[in-house]
């Protein structure tokens, strides 16, 4: 039993919570807890002797320093760059930190790792609570020196007295420190950003040495004394329920400990939660795989048995062509006179974009460990969403939420998926079932097949531009599974004559957020429409986007709940990647540049990307170079340049090959033969990433460079080839030329 | 169940398991040695590599029978102090994110090495292919093989 958790914060006394100014969360904010046993921690042992100024930050005697860092690590780099924020406040020296892992606890606040939300989120926040701690340390060494707090500096884990020339280390300050009253938040005086001297440099993951030693990180290498293996067989088709299965067979099979039908759905009428299945419990994980081969299940026939994608497009079509109005087809949107512009513009271009259903596939199956014991549990999980976790298992216990504990692993993989928490909410069936320790791995066609997708769509576009070569039209149909396009996704207040339609599908696919939910595929159709436009109107599409863009600044959202965009943002970093990319230079047919851009999750990020299509029609993306504006501050240069070109890779990955393909009320791919990912050997060679810094608070990157990689890359093939990719995956469309 | 010497990281272990029971399963339930990480258990995505007599092979597709006798060596052993080249150059250019395929990533690349001291793009594409990084961490992948490589011939230098 070698893999064991970073041990979680021991239980607290002399608890006091302070209500943060501003965000309105409630932080942990107290001093000298008691009964500490944080396992790895430097400085754990001496208990007593540690300076714990707020939830966030311990300093021991011998000066070492730990970081919690509060948000699950998916691999966007939090666990490093969050508690840069803190070390750079307080004035440590990066070297002597340490980060742990905190589990769930209502003292550090929200606690998801979604939305590209961390860091604007916690950023002022970690400010605060770097900075109260150095407040205290550099209190204490005035009051030891009799001189002014002011004329302390704290940095590199000293105190420093200039004048005098005398120093203490932050381990010689912290018996004193601890005695000192923790300052008020709102009187916390921050850095000067000019002064910072870690945020922004380059810094690698906390985690790496562990990570390139295989060391025990992840939720599938935990382990707990007496656990036991399980998985849990779904039916393929959405929504079945298994009514007989051959359960005394599998019992019979070597290792095995229990096999039974768990015949709920938790919450009721919901896919995304515990579904209905067979469940089977081994000594090993291999008992478990090698029985549930000889599983046999007879299901209850799904409440869509028969839907197909062939069937959703059939629909789509068939909607596209209804009147707009009840019950079929909603006006989200309309300004001006649509049908007067078209009806009078020099050019109208009409379109149908399309796109699948694709995974997450987090290369980590999902997994878990859940404890029940009696009225209490304890989970060990791999999600991005620890409270969704505890709430979800509450509801299949039956027990209160705070009777379950939830201890947060390092992740392989995100994008979303682990947002939800079945996995979880499975796992504690079959827990409270057997009251030990389940460690529940679901195999690689689990995951493709009961996935929560990244939602398909179908766009029914029609544009014009006027006589001269504006944009002067924008009809869109959108025919959806759930989510449809909002009144203020772009190019919405930058058309005077506008239409948006939406309609939905009946369907029961289970969906949810993949890595920019909705702007992943959104970028797409619109960038790509407007460059059929631009061409259209004869003119360069930069300028064009450029023009449509206009010359206001902030474009307010429209009604209380609107999204504002900010133009001149957009402007300069479509004018910053048009002039890194060398927008305009010649090439030769085969090769093209296309641009890409997109607003969301408060970024404002433009790509160009550099395509070679063979006369064959084989595709490689040379280059990628991307602008961005995430405000005034990247947290790890590091760090955000690996977002960036994983975002653009993995915008390549979704949008060349990928595609699920769903007969009868199911996916049909088991698994990686039949769902097709990129590899090396496709990846761009070249990725150039510029950071345009502006006068905004800092936001994140998990998810707003992915969206403007696939138009770049399906506007560079049209500029190689006269080829329009309306349909994803590019794959679908003959890309050759002659 | 059977009883199978192996040969893990220059020590010998004892397992009693069922003779198909894969490498991967044994690594990780048996010997707790859970750097081996599974992702599609049919040799697609390369997390479970392992070096068998020094060639990166799949264990997930290694039944345990056929690696007794044999020289296994797992991430775990890929270095007495997590310093191979490799390792390294992971560290210094922070090539991981989630870090899930890494591992296998790793020895897939320090069999390349092994055979082929100074790879190009074209040689990393080769031996990598078998290798998934849903992150997508290509990019770095491929410049990490090269610093690697560096780092190998003695020359710390940056590139």
């Amino acid at each position: 039993m070698s893999a064991v958790l970073e041990a979680p914060i021991g239980r607290r006394s002399f608890l006091r919570l302070a209500t943060m100014a501003g965000g309105g969360l409630a932080l942990g904010y107290y001093i000298r807890p008691a009964g500490l046993a944080e396992g790895g921690a430097p400085g754990a042992a001496q208990g007593d002797g540690l300076f714990a100024p707020n939830a966030f930050i311990r300093i021991a005697p011998d000066g070492a320093v730990t970081i919690y860092s509060s948000r699950p690590e998916v691999g966007q780099g939090i666990k490093t760059a969050l508690p840069m924020v803190v070390a750079e406040e307080l004035g440590a020296d990066w070297k002597t930190v340490s980060v742990v892992t905190a589990h769930l606890d209502k003292v550090f606040g929200p606690q998801f790792a979604g939305g590209s939300l961390s860091t604007p989120m916690d950023y002022t926040t970690m400010r605060k609570m770097g900075a109260a701690a150095r407040t205290m340390l550099v209190e204490a060494a005035a009051q030891t020196w009799s001189v002014p707090a002011g004329e302390c500096v704290a940095e590199g884990g000293v105190v420093r007295h200039a004048a005098s020339g005398r120093s203490l280390g932050f381990g010689e300050l912290v018996a004193k420190a601890a005695t000192l009253p923790v300052p008020a938040q709102d009187t916390v005086v921050l850095k000067d950003p000019r002064d910072f001297k870690l945020l922004g440099t380059r810094v690698g993951g906390v985690d790496n040495p562990r990570v390139v030693t295989g060391q025990p990180l992840f939720g599938i290498d935990q382990k707990r004394p007496g656990m036991v293996y399980a998985v849990y067989e779904k039916c393929r088709v959405w929504g079945a329920s298994p009514r007989t299965a051959n359960l005394d067979h599998v019992k019979s099979l070597p290792g095995v400990r229990d096999a039974f039908i768990v015949d709920r759905t938790v919450p009721a009428g919901q896919v995304t939660g515990l579904v209905p299945g067979v469940a089977i419990v081994a000594d090993s994980t291999w008992a478990a795989f090698s029985a549930r081969r000889e599983l046999q299940v007879t299901w209850d026939a799904g409440k869509m048995p028969e839907s197909s994608w062939d069937d959703f497009a059939r629909q789509a079509r068939q909607l596209s062509a209804a009147a707009p109005g009840p019950p079929d087809v909603d006006e989200a949107r309309r300004d001006g006179d649509i049908d007067g512009a078209l009806g009078s513009a020099a050019k109208v271009v009409e379109a149908e974009y399309s796109y699948p259903f694709i995974s997450h596939t987090n290369l980590e199956p999902q997994n878990c460990i859940v404890h029940v014991q009696g009225d209490k549990a304890e989970i060990w999980a791999p999600t991005q969403n620890p409270d969704g976790a505890r709430k979800l298992a509450a509801q299949v216990l039956g027990i209160p939420p705070e009777n379950i504990q939830v201890n947060i692993t390092r992740i392989g993989g995100g994008f979303g998926r682990r947002l939800d928490s079945d996995p979880v909410a499975e796992a504690a069936a079959v827990s409270q079932r057997l009251g030990l320790p389940v460690k529940l791995t679901w195999n690689r066609t689990d995951d493709l097949q009961h996935d929560h997708y990244r939602s398909a769509g179908f766009h029914f576009l029609k544009g014009a531009v006027d006589a001269k070569g504006a944009l002067s039209a924008w009809r869109s149909h959108h025919v959806s599974f759930g989510s449809t396009m909002g009144k203020d996704d772009f190019p919405a207040r930058f058309v005077p004559n506008y239409l948006l339609l939406t309609s939905n599908l009946a369907n029961n696919v289970p969906q949810g957020p993949w890595r920019a939910p909705g702007s992943n595929t959104y970028a797409w159709i619109t960038c790509c429409f407007l460059d059929e436009l631009a061409h259209a109107a004869g003119r360069d599409p930069v300028e064009f986007n450029l023009a449509l863009l206009g010359d206001r600044d902030l474009v307010p959202g429209t009604g209380p709940h609107g999204s504002p965009y900010d133009a001149a943002r957009m402007r300069a970093v479509v004018r910053g990647v048009a002039e890194k990319s060398g927008w305009g230079k010649a090439l030769p047919r085969g090769r093209g540049m296309g641009l890409g851009h997109y607003f969301s999750h408060q970024g404002y990020i433009a790509e160009v990307a550099e395509v070679t299509v063979t006369k064959e029609g084989g595709l490689k993306v040379d280059r990628v170079v991307a602008v961005i504006d995430v405000g005034s501050q990247v947290l790890n240069m590091s760090g955000a340049e690996n977002q960036v070109q994983g975002s653009i890779t993995d915008g390549l990955n979704a949008a060349w090959r990928q595609e699920l393909d769903i007969q009868k009320g199911g996916v049909t791919q088991s698994n990686f033969h039949e769902y097709s990912m990129l590899r090396i050997p496709d990846a761009p060679r070249a990725i150039e990433i510029h950071f345009a810094k502006t006068d905004h608070p800092p936001t994140g990157l998990g998810e707003p460079a992915l969206p403007p990689l696939a138009p770049a890359v399906c506007n560079a093939i049209f500029a190689a080839t006269g080829k329009r990719v309306r349909q994803l995956p590019i794959s679908k469309t003959d890309l050759s030329w002659s | 169940m059977s009883k199978f010497k192996l040969q893990v990281n220059g020590r010998t272990h004892e397992v009693d398991v069922a003779p198909e029971t894969p490498l991967l399963w044994v690594l990780r339930d048996n010997l707790d040695l859970v750097g081996t990480k599974f992702g599609c258990g049919i040799g697609q995505c390369g997390a479970c590599t392992v070096h068998l007599d020094g060639v990166a092979s799949r264990a997930c597709l290694t039944p345990v029978a056929s690696a007794a006798g044999v020289r296994v060596t797992t991430i775990e052993g890929l270095s007495a102090a997590g310093d191979h080249p490799l390792q390294k150059a992971w560290c210094e250019l922070d090539v991981a994110q989630c870090g899930y395929c890494q591992a296998g990533q790793l020895m897939s690349a320090s069999a390349l090495l092994a055979r082929n001291p100074h790879p190009s793009d074209a040689d990393i594409d080769d031996a990598m292919a078998g290798n998934l990084c849903r992150c997508a961490t290509y990019f770095r992948i491929r410049a990490g093989i090269h610093r690697a490589s560096e780092i190998a011939a003695g020359s710390e230098a940056k590139a």
